[in-house]
């Protein structure tokens, strides 16, 4: 398993674009919403949480595609399902590869980007707080999405379509926690929530990838 | 694909499958890995005792050929990786990227993967593509060595590889049905 993640993260780096893709397009998003909406900066810290948990959340959909394609065209995924490596535990170790690609930068970058957007001062924390916690589902459920479709040609529209309806509980509460924090409410309630979708589709999803998986595998 | 087949492998014993193309070598292959479920039937041998080659060697280009190896060695709990790579003398290779090697050279690094997985029945599927004589000799004498160690082959592949190895035919087990399962499985894709 350890092989797995180090070989993951190893190709990450040296394929370039595994850490800097979300990256740059969360810079991206959060760069053009100030020009598209206009500079008053009472209007901007009131979506700031909102826009940057959906930039957030774009930033990951966006590297999905290579989550397991790569993986399917080269052969790896048949000669994994045959390893000793049980399926769930090999999607798994992927789903927290893509975290630590995509999601962990997100979640470190953050804080820069909302003074981009002039988020409240509360708000750096929760924001923060609410990322963290909440990527880690993103990655997880982005991995069954990319096991449903991995076979598929060109799949990457069916899978932002697939995933992105599951997409939305955690983004409902993660931005909440966030807009809360931000306008220095309690958190607590929609926080609650969050780590409860995280640690629920941490433990059912990889089960359900796996499977998925190996329908497509066939 | 295929009705009524039926046969063993005994340690230190090579299979060879013959058959035309698309006449269901490489369905029997991935269901006796335990990529796809029979449709009736029964697969005697464990799936963990079975290493599986296919077309595509599941390398990847931007990594050096050692590192593609440790890490199928580290995925199938074993250490040892330098027997393979002077098996196939990829010595000089070491640490090219894989992706800058020849079709022949990956064959030969693909091939070298089977043996650091440690498992005793091999099921290559057409093992000998891009290989020239050379290579054929090396990859031959592995699998020697291999069955000479106790383990057992399945090997699909048209080509004479100077085995003692039984020869298995699986064109006559063609299922009757196969042309209208044929037919559904293309409108599906």
């Amino acid at each position: 398993m350890k092989a797995l993640l180090r070989r993951d993260l190893l190709l990450a780096m040296r394929a370039g674009g595994g850490f800097g893709l979300g990256l740059a397009f969360f810079l991206i998003v959060t760069v053009l919403v100030p020009f598209g909406v206009g500079p008053q900066s009472e209007l901007l810290s009131r979506i700031a949480p909102g826009i940057l948990w959906i930039g957030a959340l774009l930033a990951c959909l966006l590297s999905l595609d290579r989550l397991l394609a790569l993986d399917w065209e080269d052969g790896t995924l048949d000669l994994l399902a045959t390893s000793p490596l049980p399926l769930e535990a090999a999607l798994s170790i992927k789903a927290l590869a893509h975290w630590i690609t995509t999601g962990l930068p997100l979640v470190l970058a953050a804080p820069v980007f909302g003074v981009l957007l002039s988020l409240p001062d509360a708000g750096y924390v929760w924001l923060v707080i609410s990322l963290a916690l909440g990527t880690p589902a993103l990655s997880v459920i982005g991995t069954f999405g990319a096991a449903l479709t991995v076979g598929v040609k060109r799949g990457g529209l069916l899978m932002s379509l697939l995933v992105l309806p599951l997409y939305v509980p955690t983004l409902i509460f993660g931005a909440e926690v966030a807009r809360r924090g931000a306008e220095g409410m309690q958190t607590t309630t929609p926080l609650l929530m969050l780590a409860g979708i995280t640690a629920g589709v941490i433990a059912i999803m990889p089960f359900a990838s796996a499977a998925a998986l190996r329908v497509n595998l066939r | 694909m295929l009705d009524g087949l039926s046969f063993g492998l005994a340690p230190g014993q090579a299979l060879i499958l013959r058959g035309p193309n698309g006449s269901g070598k490489t369905t029997l292959l991935r269901t006796l890995a335990g990529l796809q479920p029979p449709l009736s039937g029964e697969i005697i041998a464990g799936e963990d005792q079975i290493a599986y080659a296919a077309h595509s060697d599941g390398l990847k280009a931007m990594l050096t050929v050692a590192e593609n190896l440790t890490f199928w060695a580290d995925v199938f709990g074993q250490r040892d990786i330098e027997t393979a790579i002077a098996a196939f003398s990829l010595e000089p290779l070491r640490d090219r990227l894989a992706g800058t090697l020849s079709a022949g050279q990956k064959r030969r690094l693909g091939l070298a993967r089977m043996l650091v997985t440690g498992r005793p029945i091999w099921m290559l599927d057409e093992p000998t593509v891009s290989l020239d004589v050379d290579a054929v000799a090396l990859f031959a004498g592995a699998i020697r060595a291999h069955l000479g160690a106790g383990g057992a082959a399945l090997i699909a592949t048209h080509i004479d590889l100077g085995l003692d190895a039984e020869v298995f035919d699986v064109a006559p087990f063609r299922a009757a049905h196969d042309a209208r399962v044929g037919a559904s499985d293309e409108a599906f894709l």
